[in-house]
């Protein structure tokens, strides 16, 4: 018996393709996401945002972005060469390999040819998505730590402790799914919440998914690796240019890898309520609309949450989110084995 | 035998204790309230006034460059050269040379002019002692407070430079504004 086992095979020819299609999908959303978090994050403290480059400041992450790249790659001379270069690339690497399994459709037939709308749907989802999140730390405390700065390796070692704290818990919070889908497949999981979301019954594994997910993401309220307050930038503090601009990249792209899960897992992916079944090519767009509608809650809780206090933070974590996970996985144990 | 403090005593109003599930469900109510707030400034219009389009208003008392006045009938100075301002002057950013009127070459409607009529820009603390100083109101603190320059040397205001009418207006505050 193999571990992963992948659903289904397209040959080779569409799987590059559909590799290229999503890539550039992703990497459009990225400058679509960061211009959408600074326009709304300014209307929600009373002021515009950007809105000088282009129309509306729809140019701004262009702008931004060849400024960055245009920048010396500069480097310390306390840091650590080779680490110091491979951390971003580990960071975004991971971004974009979790960004693979988010389903935005399920097979369906384009020109004759069966094609899913998926970068591969392995056997394992969940646990694919948690090894490159585990790994995406690297990313972060390889940076922090080769960079040679007190500020760079303080916000890195937070990184670390967040990791171990805050993945319990979101693992913990999807085992209830899995239970009740009885798969592993991401696609089967959202095949099996034809009839409900599993928002409604897993209401809580979504919550502390939710929080885990902000705390995966180091975002408002759980940027203690940046703190800009604290430590200048956190584990970036040394970077610039290009390289910071992967961080950047990194950081967004796995907002939206966490919305897609959520999206998923909990939101019903592709389906829609009240027994709407569109044609198969409206799928992508639901499933895009309900992480825009997830990346809207990220940067809403950022505008409004002050960041944890690394006790706090502690704490939560392991008194309130992992016992919270702990029983909601319990229970639905017990729900699943009594009714089946 | 304990200490009686009579009838003054005040009972401390204390907080609830916290208790985990009870502080917790407040935070969550917090956090909710905390969402609600910023969803509504989102949906109000922004406070910012976009600068170079818009220009903030200023009170009629406000102390931007300064401007010296004609008389509008005559069309005559109202300076008389009398180095008043520039003796009021802590910055001591005015310089006056005054000249005496002729017949045949007549500026200011007193007995001297101002030859030579400068303040530097880039020394003034726009105090307004000059205003004050000055025995004919000759010279007013206007409304203009875009000054920048890339020279020092540009921020030499001459009396020309101080008579003309600015180019741009400033816009004044309404009442109530």
């Amino acid at each position: 018996m193999s571990i992963a086992v992948v659903g289904y095979y397209e040959p080779w020819w569409i799987q590059i393709v559909k590799a290229i299609v999503i890539f550039a999908v992703g990497l459009q959303l990225v400058p679509i996401v960061l211009l959408a978090e600074r326009k709304i994050l300014g209307r929600m403290q009373a002021r515009y945002g950007p809105n000088r480059v282009g129309p509306f400041g729809a140019l701004q992450p262009l702008a931004d972005i060849v400024k960055l790249l245009t920048k010396e790659q500069f480097r310390p001379s306390t840091s650590t060469g080779f680490l110091f270069a491979l951390a971003p690339v580990i960071s975004i690497v991971t971004a974009v390999a979790a960004f693979a399994i988010i389903p935005f459709g399920n097979v369906q037939n384009i020109f004759g040819t069966p094609v899913g709308l998926y970068g591969v749907d392995v056997s394992i989802g969940p646990l694919y998505v948690f090894a490159f999140g585990a790994v995406a730390f690297y990313g972060i405390m390889l940076g922090g730590w080769s960079s040679g700065s007190k500020y760079s390796f303080l916000g890195a070692m937070r990184g670390a402790a967040q990791l171990i704290s805050y993945e319990v818990s979101q693992g913990l919070a999807l085992v209830g799914v899995i239970f009740t889908a009885g798969t592993l497949s991401l696609t089967g999981i959202v095949e099996a919440q034809r009839g409900m979301w599993y928002v409604v019954p897993q209401f809580f594994g979504f919550l502390v998914f939710l929080v885990a997910g902000f705390a995966e993401t180091n975002r408002a309220p759980f940027d203690l690796t940046e703190a800009d307050a604290e430590l200048v930038g956190g584990y970036n503090t040394e970077y610039g240019g290009g390289r910071f601009a992967s961080y950047y990249f990194a950081e967004y792209l796995n907002v939206l890898v966490v919305s897609g899960i959520v999206t998923t897992v909990f939101l019903g992916g592709w389906l829609l309520p009240f027994g709407i079944h569109p044609p198969g090519w409206v799928d992508p767009f639901v499933v895009l609309f309900k992480m825009g509608l997830m990346t809207f809650l990220f940067i809403w809780v950022r505008a409004t949450l002050p960041r944890l206090r690394y006790d706090q933070l502690m704490s939560f974590g392991w008194k309130i989110l992992l016992p919270l996970a702990t029983l909601n996985a319990l229970v639905t144990a017990i729900l699943v084995v009594v009714t089946h | 035998m304990t200490w009686n403090p009579g009838d003054d005593m005040l009972e401390v109003t204390r907080a609830p204790a916290p208790g985990a599930a009870r502080s917790t469900y407040r935070a969550f109510g917090e956090t909710l309230r905390g969402m609600k707030t910023t969803f509504g400034r989102m949906l109000e219009k922004p406070v910012t006034l976009e600068y170079p389009e818009e220009k903030t208003p200023v009170y009629p008392r406000f102390r931007g460059r300064h401007k010296l006045h004609k008389f509008e009938d005559t069309g005559l100075e109202k300076c008389v050269g009398c180095s008043l301002c520039a003796a009021a002057c802590p910055a001591d950013c005015i310089r006056v040379v005054a000249a005496e009127n002729t017949p045949e070459h007549r500026v200011s409607a007193g007995e001297r002019y101002a030859a030579v009529y400068e303040i530097n820009l880039s020394r003034c603390i726009f105090c307004g002692y000059c205003e004050v100083a000055c025995p004919f109101d000759a010279i007013t603190m206007g409304h203009d407070y875009e000054m920048s320059d890339y020279t020092r040397s540009d921020l030499i205001f001459t009396k020309e430079m101080l008579l003309a009418e600015p180019l741009e207006r400033t816009p004044l505050r309404r009442e109530g504004e």
